[in-house]
Formats: structure tokens, sequence, C-alpha cells
């Protein structure tokens, strides 16, 4: 079977699951209900699920129709509570990226650490079998109450569950670089400083970017829930904002663009792990 | 400088702990020394401490009583003078073959330029005969010439000694006939001292001046050093018409297949670990005879 046939079938058989879900989800929302006769002063405060019977769940054209005036205008801001997906989007997509450097800048020194120095692996290994598991929500009040900023609060709890799946795996990767390499470099008087980034880091690259790229979903996944509890700007509190605005429509556009950038943010370091990988 | 103890071991014992507690001897009291632009290879089983000898030589390991002496001075650490070919070629996966020599030859002469480190390492890897293939990564060669490239990243470095760990074991016998050539030609036309471990008694007959044969382990220890009696511009199609061809050959062969496991049981009343005995075997009769080499002896 040629590759590129097998493709365009995948391609086929998405577009119809996708086709099918879309107009199932169109039936099931578009039927009435029946609906009580109520005095027109009290429907006005009703919704159209009372007055008219329609569905409170919206259909795929009227998400379609929000995606697309999101699209128009994505960067408008009128005022705290009103401002365009692209902005929350670009805060949280900011503080992703802050709180991951961070961790990239602790984890990778400290990782070569403990991968190089059987003493350090084991000294330090108690506290991170102890802290790798804690959700990083639950460091949230502490970060509030010593920094007592919310916005680097929640730069924090990105920082601490970035933190964990690259450390571990810098330390993996570095502890597990093939001794004969490591013996070229050393017969031919290579210093350790050296030794560390033409042997090591090549070597332990592939490892250690995989780890990256777990840390990236992670965060991801972490900053939603980390804006809907601080609020004020963000994806997460957007989110959380529409809810109390009972706009369902536009979580479901949340959650489709919330989808749509964690998978860019993925296949970014797929480049980058495909960059550093070496065939043996 | 004395250029006959070029390398000199000097009494080198080695100890691993053993895996009930204690610890095991690999070796014990090794004496030998090697002139300079000698061939040498060191010929016994597995579990002899070869390769630990070899690990002392390129100064990656360090023995637990003797030393290493080269050149006058004591081997405390990995040295450029002393280039290392290893079993495996472990060459960087992530470099070019001219990557992979430049990183050598830069890391001799750190204050070269690009480019002169680049012509240095082309020479090197056309010496090996893969010109044109300067450009591509290890994992697109074949064994034999992921080899070469391990051969001219250690040549590059111009060293005073070559050390080879069973470097041709893994290829197939074609491949290991060239590459044999081509090392055997370089270290002539350079002078090259060499010490190379080997389990191949017919390498070892191409291309070592003098053999070492060391006992079964634990606690092996040098039995007798054997000269190779060919003449040093052997030919590797004619070798087997020399007169002294099979006497040392099936010497080599015996102590193999016998006396490195019975050696230890009948040492002679003159041995003396410090000057193990050396031997050359000679068309016959053979100097030391041992006792079941009657029956295989080749006229």
């Amino acid at each position: 079977m040629p590759k590129s046939n097998l493709t365009a079938r995948a391609w086929i058989v998405s577009l119809g699951i996708l086709l099918t879900f879309g107009l199932a989800w169109h039936l099931a929302v578009s039927g009435t209900s029946q609906t009580q006769a109520m005095d027109p002063e009290y429907a006005k405060l009703m919704g159209l699920s009372a007055t008219q019977g329609k569905s409170a769940m919206p259909g795929p054209l009227d998400v379609i129709a929000k995606i697309w005036s999101h699209l128009k205008d994505p960067f408008y801001d009128k005022g705290p509570n009103d401002k365009g997906i692209g902005i929350q989007l670009a805060y949280s997509i900011g503080r992703v990226m802050l709180g991951y450097a961070l961790a990239i800048v602790v984890a990778l020194p400290l990782g070569f650490l403990i991968g190089m120095s059987p003493l350090m692996s084991k000294a330090l290994d108690p506290f991170i079998q102890v802290l790798k598991p804690v959700s990083p929500l639950a460091w949230m009040p502490l970060a509030l109450y010593t920094i007592k900023d919310s916005a680097i609060s929640s730069i924090f709890v990105i920082f601490i569950c970035s933190l964990w799946p690259m450390l571990i795996n810098t330390a993996f990767g570095v502890a597990s670089v093939r001794k004969e390499w490591v013996n070229v470099a050393r017969t031919l008087e290579v210093g350790t400083f050296r030794r560390a980034f033409t042997v090591i880091l090549p070597a332990a690259a592939p490892t250690i970017v995989t780890g990256m790229r777990i840390s990236i979903g992670i965060a991801w996944l972490v900053i939603v829930a980390a804006e809907m509890l601080v609020g004020g700007t963000g994806i997460g509190y957007f989110v959380w904002n529409e809810w109390n605005n009972l706009s369902i429509t536009n979580v479901i556009t949340s959650i489709l663009v919330i989808g749509l950038v964690g998978m860019l943010l993925d296949q970014a370091l797929a480049r980058v792990a495909r960059a550093v990988h070496f065939p043996e | 400088m004395a250029t006959d103890k070029f390398i000199s071991i000097e009494g080198i014992s080695r100890h691993f702990a053993a895996p009930g507690g204690g610890k095991t001897t690999v070796f014990e009291d090794v004496w030998f020394s090697i002139p300079k632009g000698e061939f040498v290879c060191m010929i016994g089983h597995s579990g002899c401490g070869k390769t630990t000898v070899l690990n002392i030589l390129s100064g990656l390991d360090l023995p637990d009583e003797g030393a290493a002496i080269v050149d006058g001075k004591a081997i405390e650490g990995p040295s450029l003078d002393r280039a290392v070919i290893f079993q495996s070629h472990a060459l960087l996966p992530w470099r070019t073959v001219l990557g992979n020599v430049a990183y050598a030859v830069s890391s001799k002469w750190r204050s070269w330029s690009r480019a002169k480190i680049e012509e240095h390492a082309k020479k090197f890897i056309e010496k090996v005969g893969l010109k044109g293939s300067e450009l591509k990564k290890p994992s697109q060669l074949s064994g034999g010439m992921k080899q070469r490239v391990g051969i001219a990243r250690a040549l590059s470095i111009e060293p005073k000694i070559l050390l080879m760990d069973e470097p041709f074991s893994a290829l197939d016998a074609l491949t290991r006939g060239t590459l044999q050539d081509e090392v055997r030609r370089i270290c002539i036309e350079t002078g090259q001292t060499v010490f190379m471990i080997t389990h191949d008694v017919d390498e070892a007959i191409y291309l070592a001046d003098k053999i070492i044969l060391m006992t079964n382990g634990p606690e092996a220890l040098v039995a007798e050093i054997v000269e190779n009696p060919l003449p040093k511009d052997r030919d590797r199609n004619a070798i087997h018409k020399h007169p002294s061809y099979y006497a040392i050959r099936n010497h080599l062969i015996d102590f193999l297949v016998t006396r490195s496991k019975t050696f230890k049981g009948e040492i002679p009343a003159d041995y003396d670990r410090r000057k193990p005995p050396v031997v050359r075997p000679a068309g016959q009769p053979q100097p030391v005879p041992p006792p079941q080499a009657n029956g295989r002896k080749v006229a």
C-alpha cells in the first residue's frame, strides 16, 4: 500500500467522523421541547429554552459563527472582563513560556549534576520522589501567600510542574550516556566542561527533549486550571468567566482553541526532538 | 631514554570486588616491556585481563599495585600520546566522519584554526581510504568503514603509542584482512609502537613482532613472550610457506588449547615473573616442545 494513498484515505475517514459527529450534534440540539404558557413579563426573564423550547446547548453552527467572530477580532480590549480570545491566549502562552523557561534553567544543570554524581543522585532522590507526585495546584496557596502576586504565582505553578519530567529525564539521559563515548573523550584528554558539551549533552539530548515535551504538555494542562483559580487574564480565566456568563458557545470555542494551541506546542517540541535525534 | 623499554609494565596487579564479597584478582605481578617501534600482540582467553592491561596502558584504569611506565613516566591518566582504537569503534553517532576525526585533532591541537584542523583530519581520512565519505554519519557506514574512521581518529593525533582492543573482531573475514593490511602498512611506514589485544592467532602472526601469552584468569600471569620468526616484510599470501610459520602457529594454538590452563600448575623452576621466558619457535625442532604438540605438529 503506497503511503500517500494511506494518508489520503485516513483524511477521508477523519473528515467522515467529523461530519457524522457534527450532524449528530446538530440534530441533538435542534429539536424543541414543550413550553409552558407564562406571563410575558416573566418570559422576558427566562432564556430561550423556557420560552421557545430551544435547547440551551449551542449547535455546531453557533460555535462556527462564534469562532468566526473571534477570528475577525481576536485582540480587542473592552475592559478587564471583555478581552479578545487572542489576548487571553497570549497571556496564557506568556505565562507558560516564562515558567517553562525557568524550569529549563533549573532542571538542566541540576539534572546534569544528578546524572554525573552518584552521590547527588542518591542524596536528592527522596526529595524528588516526594515532591514529584504533588499536584502543581497544591502549591498555589503557598505561592500566593509567599509571592503575594497572582500572576507570578501561576508562573511558579507552571515552573514547578514542568520541572520534574525535565529533571528526571536529564538525569537519566546523562547517567546512561554510553561509557565508550565518555572514554573516547577521556583518552583525548577532553576536560570535564568541554566533555559535558561535546559528548554528554548531544548523547543525552534525545532523552532530555522527550522530558521537555512531556513538560510542555503538562504545563499547558495546568495553566488552564491555574488561571481559573487566580483569575484576571488568560484562557483559563476566560473559560470560567464564560461559564459564569452561561455562554456555552464560548466555552466550546475555548476548548477547541486550547486543544489547538496544545497541539502546536507539542509539534514545536517534536521538531526539536527530530533535530537532536541521531541514528546509531 | 632506553628505547628497548619504551613501555614498561612493572609488577601490576588488578583486583575487582567479587559478587559475594571479597575480591577477585584478575592478574598479579605482571611484568613486560615493549621497545619503541615494535608491534606487540597480547593473546589469552576471555577473563585473563587483557582488556584491563590495555585500559591501564590507556590510562582509563589504574593498577592496584605496580606501575605502567611510558617513556620514563608512570601513567597517571589518559593521554593524547596514547591513542586507543576501540573494539566497538566508539564513534560519536551525531558527528560526521570528518567531525569525529576533527574532534580528536582539535583536542590535540587546541589553538589550530578550523581550516587547519579539517585539512589535517582529511589527510588521515584519505589515508584509511575513506575519501569522499567525509560528510557521512557513522550510521550510514558499514562496520569496516566505521572501524576505518576509528583508526583514522586514533592516527590523526599522531600518538607515540597505538593501543588496539580487538579492533577487527567484529568484522567479516574479508574486511578484516584488508584492514589488517592497511594497519600494518601504516604502522610500518610511521614506525608506530603498537600494543594490540586479539584472540585470533593468525592475526597475531601476521601483524606482531612479539606475542605476549597470558594464562587463564583469574590470577593470570604472563606465561611467555613469543618472538615472531617471520621476516618484518612478510606478505599475507606467502607467510604460510615460511619454514617457521607452522612452528609458531602450532606453538600459539597449543598454548591457547592446553598450556594456558595447565601453565600455572607446572611453572618451570627457573620461571621469573619479572623476566618471562622469551621463545622463538623455528622450523624444527621447536625450542619448547609442549607435551601434546607431537600429534599436531606439521612438518
